[in-house]
């Protein structure tokens, strides 16, 4: 019966090719607005770390005090380097790093060329096993390189293919601001976005890429600066990179693993005995008001979805509404154009649920039409976003199977129901009615 | 014409009329929404930014292996590389003038506080936020902007500090926006202020009449063009210079920038992004924003489209129902002129309708986005601009079917069909 439908269904879209064309051409326009939008809008609010991302905490801490909290009562979304070095030592959670975002310059062993910028976090060697960097030779420091300062570099597979012609460094030095350091690990096409283990210093997202990564220890004694935000409620006292080490002003990201709830718990109550102590201590001013909020709640938290993001992608499904309640319209004045044809089918005992079948068969037909051709209008949508978004957001945004597949899918079915009610219309045609008026 | 018949036709075929109105009534909200994101976009890239942006240019460059600031002598090494770099640029034949510089409206890259006409005024409790430029005596000339009033800064005025130093200066600039916030009465001038909660005061020397915060984003809109101007060379291990060409010569003075700075020395870093016209640099911060506006347009384009041709094909439909009826009418002394505005008359019916709920709908989607994503308010004038256009879009789009309709003969109503 389907391919009867089919062939009766392929008639009558040819017979009304005007028509047809209009249908599938909204359908078309509305499905391609959403899917374009959708693929930036799940590329942006995606998970960069599925496996994990609910074991991985950022733990914040009032240092400010009442006066400085959003109206929310937020505490700072930073790390002071005080705190952050007191919540090292105490080393309460399975893996744990403070980090803060370092712009070095790397000088070439070929004195031809001219010294290059990179960019990159000092952190600590628990970082690599805590966040999965995966490695293409070597691996990350160990804790000894930690407490010892010593001068070693991770670098990135694209910094590695610039220096060392992608041949395996590890052993081999690196000039970093003049100073030499042995490289030990190489990691492999790393590129997480939203960037979540710094979201404060990269905006969720950045086109650029982890190319080094020093022990913070060592970084913070040889003085290599913080090449983020500072953000400071009072002016530090003392002047320098060490003034800002011995201030208030907060300028690094941390982040902890946590296994289970129970360790969960445990840390909460760790960071509330800390404030607590700094309380009794005299260095704060004001009862414990921290926070520790898994990744996908930080990155809420943070807003690294952009709100043009979601507005573009609310305009656009208001757009295929549109498109779909058009679809609606044209398909019901197509389908009772031809009552007196389904009046003579029901007169030769045609039941309604056949008349279903059917029409709605010939507006599944129109949906995949549509579909089709919104599944080019989305490819063209995808490549050009770039015109339209920034450059990081519109780089995530990717055509995949299952992009398609969702594009195929919501062209039909939405274009199905929109055929419901104009169906459920010629399905009542009456067709002694239909008969006599002829 | 009487409204009674037409409105008893319509009620045979309610799902149709309802379809079409609700149709308008979506577009004209979603349209109405889209069109003012895009006329605030347009508003916000178009804002003068107060400098002369022609023929200028910055770049950024660091110094490989430099002092941290942290030792003491290391300050002035920095400022003798700083002024080394800034004798070689200034040499430069179709270099104007030059100012080292920590940021340029536009740039991202913000240093921010606050100021208070007393002293010791908690940082955020200050009377004003405001945004911090550091240059030396040619900041105003490089980045063209106006005096209003009192003076600019001279070669004494200007001293040096290391980046992370803090360090009160003397004498500041400031733009009318904010001296008109600390001093409504206009007398800002040769007044002493406090910079971030500090105890030592700094004269008001000068004011400038507009000079833009380095961010665009939306944390810094309180206070946009809230800017102090402080008469250092700030020293770090990386350094910023505004170059003001002469017309015309930008690119030339763009491409030899890289060799000139490694000709006062090698050990520096230079990349793609260290020289930059200062089109680029407003090209990158609203490109956002434009492609917001872009988006939006193509969105409404479509809208537009879609639903002019869904007035079309069903009209086209009911026209096609009416055959018979239309014949009749003619044939009983109907002219086609009656036709026609028959039709027209029914779509500004049905459009009219659907404009009405649109409006409520157009209100409704505004105080969503309100509510969550730091929108305005929707001000009426676009509402009732976009009743007009979509009424009009309802007035072309049935003028085909309508003429259509009205060229049926009146013989037809003798044929039975």
């Amino acid at each position: 019966m389907f391919a009867y439908y089919f062939e009766l269904a392929l008639r009558s879209l040819k017979r009304s090719r005007g028509l047809t064309l209009l249908m599938v051409l909204a359908i078309g326009f509305g499905v391609a607005a959403s899917m374009t939008t959708y693929s930036v809008f799940r590329a942006v609010s995606g998970d960069p770390i599925p496996w994990k991302s609910s074991k991985l905490f950022v733990p914040q801490i009032d240092m400010w005090g009442p006066k400085a909290r959003d109206p929310n009562g937020e505490p700072p979304d930073a790390m002071d380097y005080t705190d952050a070095m007191a919540l090292m030592r105490a080393h309460r959670a399975r893996y744990q790093s403070a980090m803060y975002q370092i712009s070095p310059s790397v000088v070439p062993a070929d004195a031809s060329k001219h010294p290059i910028n990179v960019s990159g976090h000092a952190v600590f060697s628990e970082f690599f096993p805590m966040v999965d960097v995966p490695f293409k030779y070597g691996a990350g420091w160990t804790a000894d390189d930690d407490t010892q300062r010593s001068a070693v570099v991770v670098i990135s597979s694209k910094l590695n293919d610039k220096l060392f012609g992608g041949e395996n460094s590890v052993g081999r030095t690196l000039d970093i601001e003049g100073k030499d350091y042995r490289v030990v690990g190489v990691t492999d096409h790393w590129n997480p976005q939203p960037r979540f283990f710094d979201v404060v210093n990269t905006g969720g997202f950045t086109d650029g890429a982890e190319d080094v990564f020093l022990p913070f220890n060592r970084a913070i004694d040889v003085g290599m600066p913080n090449n983020g935000n500072t953000n400071c409620n009072e002016v530090p006292k003392e002047s320098g990179f060490v003034g800002l080490q011995h201030s208030s002003c907060v300028w690094m990201a941390y982040m902890v693993q946590l296994d289970d709830a129970a360790a969960v718990q445990a840390y909460r109550e760790y960071l509330d005995g800390y404030a607590r102590d700094q309380q009794k201590a005299g260095r704060f001013g004001w009862a414990p008001n921290n926070r520790l909020r898994d990744v996908p709640a930080w990155l809420d938290a943070e807003h690294v979805v952009p709100s043009d993001t979601k507005v573009s992608l609310l305009v656009a499904l208001g757009l295929l509404v549109v498109c779909l309640v058009n679809t609606a319209g044209l398909l019901l004045a197509k389908f009772l154009r031809r009552s007196s044809e389904i009046g003579v089918r029901r007169a030769l005992g045609a039941q309604r649920s056949a008349i279903y079948a059917q029409f709605l068969t010939e507006a599944a037909i129109v949906g995949l039409a549509g579909g089709v051709l919104g599944l080019l209008l989305t490819g063209v949508g995808v490549a050009s976003v770039g015109w339209v978004m920034p450059k990081d957001i519109a780089s995530l945004a990717r055509l995949d199977v299952s992009l398609l597949a969702i594009t195929l899918l919501v062209a039909v079915v939405a274009t199905m129901l929109a055929g419901l009610y104009p169906t459920f219309r010629a399905s009542r045609v009456q067709p002694a009615w239909q008969l006599k008026s002829n | 014409m009487k409204l009674h018949p037409m409105i008893a036709a319509l009620r045979r075929h309610k799902a149709g009329v309802v379809l079409i109105a609700l149709q308008i009534a979506l577009t004209l909200a979603i349209v109405c929404n889209a069109v003012f994101i895009i006329g605030q976009r347009i508003e916000r890239v178009n804002r003068p930014t107060g400098l002369v942006e022609d023929n200028l240019m910055l770049v950024t460059q660091s110094w490989v292996g430099a002092p941290s600031g942290d030792q003491p002598g290391d300050v002035e090494k920095l400022d003798s590389l700083l002024q080394a770099d800034l004798a070689a640029l200034r040499a430069m034949p179709d270099v104007e003038s030059v100012v080292p510089i920590n940021s340029l409206p536009l740039l991202n890259s913000s240093w921010t506080g606050s100021v208070a006409l007393k002293p010791g005024s908690d940082l955020r409790a200050g009377n004003a936020r405001s945004v911090y430029y550091f240059g030396d005596e040619h900041l105003l000339k490089t980045l063209g902007l106006k005096l209003v009033a009192g003076r600019g800064f001279t070669a004494a005025d200007v001293r040096n500090r290391g980046f992370r130093d803090s360090g009160t200066p003397a004498v500041i600039i400031v733009t009318k926006a904010l001296a008109d916030k600390l001093y409504p009465k206009g007398d800002a001038l040769g007044k002493a202020i406090y910079l971030d909660g500090g105890s030592s005061p700094s004269t008001i020397i000068g004011e400038v009449e507009r000079l833009q915060a380095p961010s665009t984003g939306s944390w810094v809109n309180g206070f946009l063009w809230n800017a102090t101007i402080e008469p250092f060379r700030l020293n770090a291990n990386f350094s910023r210079y505004a170059i003001r060409t002469r017309p015309g010569r930008l690119q030339a003075v763009m491409h030899a920038v890289p060799d000139v700075l490694y000709g006062v020395s090698r050990m520096r870093v230079l990349d793609d992004d260290s020289v930059k016209s200062f089109a680029q640099i407003r090209q990158e911060a609203y490109r956002s924003d434009v492609g917001m506006a872009i988006l939006m347009g193509v969105v409404c384009l479509i809208l537009l489209g879609v639903t002019a041709a869904g007035i079309v094909g069903l009209t086209s439909f009911w026209v096609g129902q009416r055959h018979r009826q239309i014949g009749v009418r003619r044939a009983l002394g109907a002219r086609k002129i009656d036709i026609l505005h028959y039709f027209q008359m029914e779509n500004l019916l049905i459009s009219g309708a659907g404009a009405l709920i649109g409006l409520g709908l157009a209100i409704g989607l505004n105080m969503l986005l309100m509510k969550h994503f730091e929108m305005d308010r929707l001000p009426v004038l676009y509402v009732l601009a976009g009743i007009v256009v979509v009424m009009a879009l309802g007035q072309g789009a049935v003028f085909v079917p309508a003429r259509r309709a009205s060229n049926v003969p009146p013989v037809v109503a003798t044929r039975s069909v």
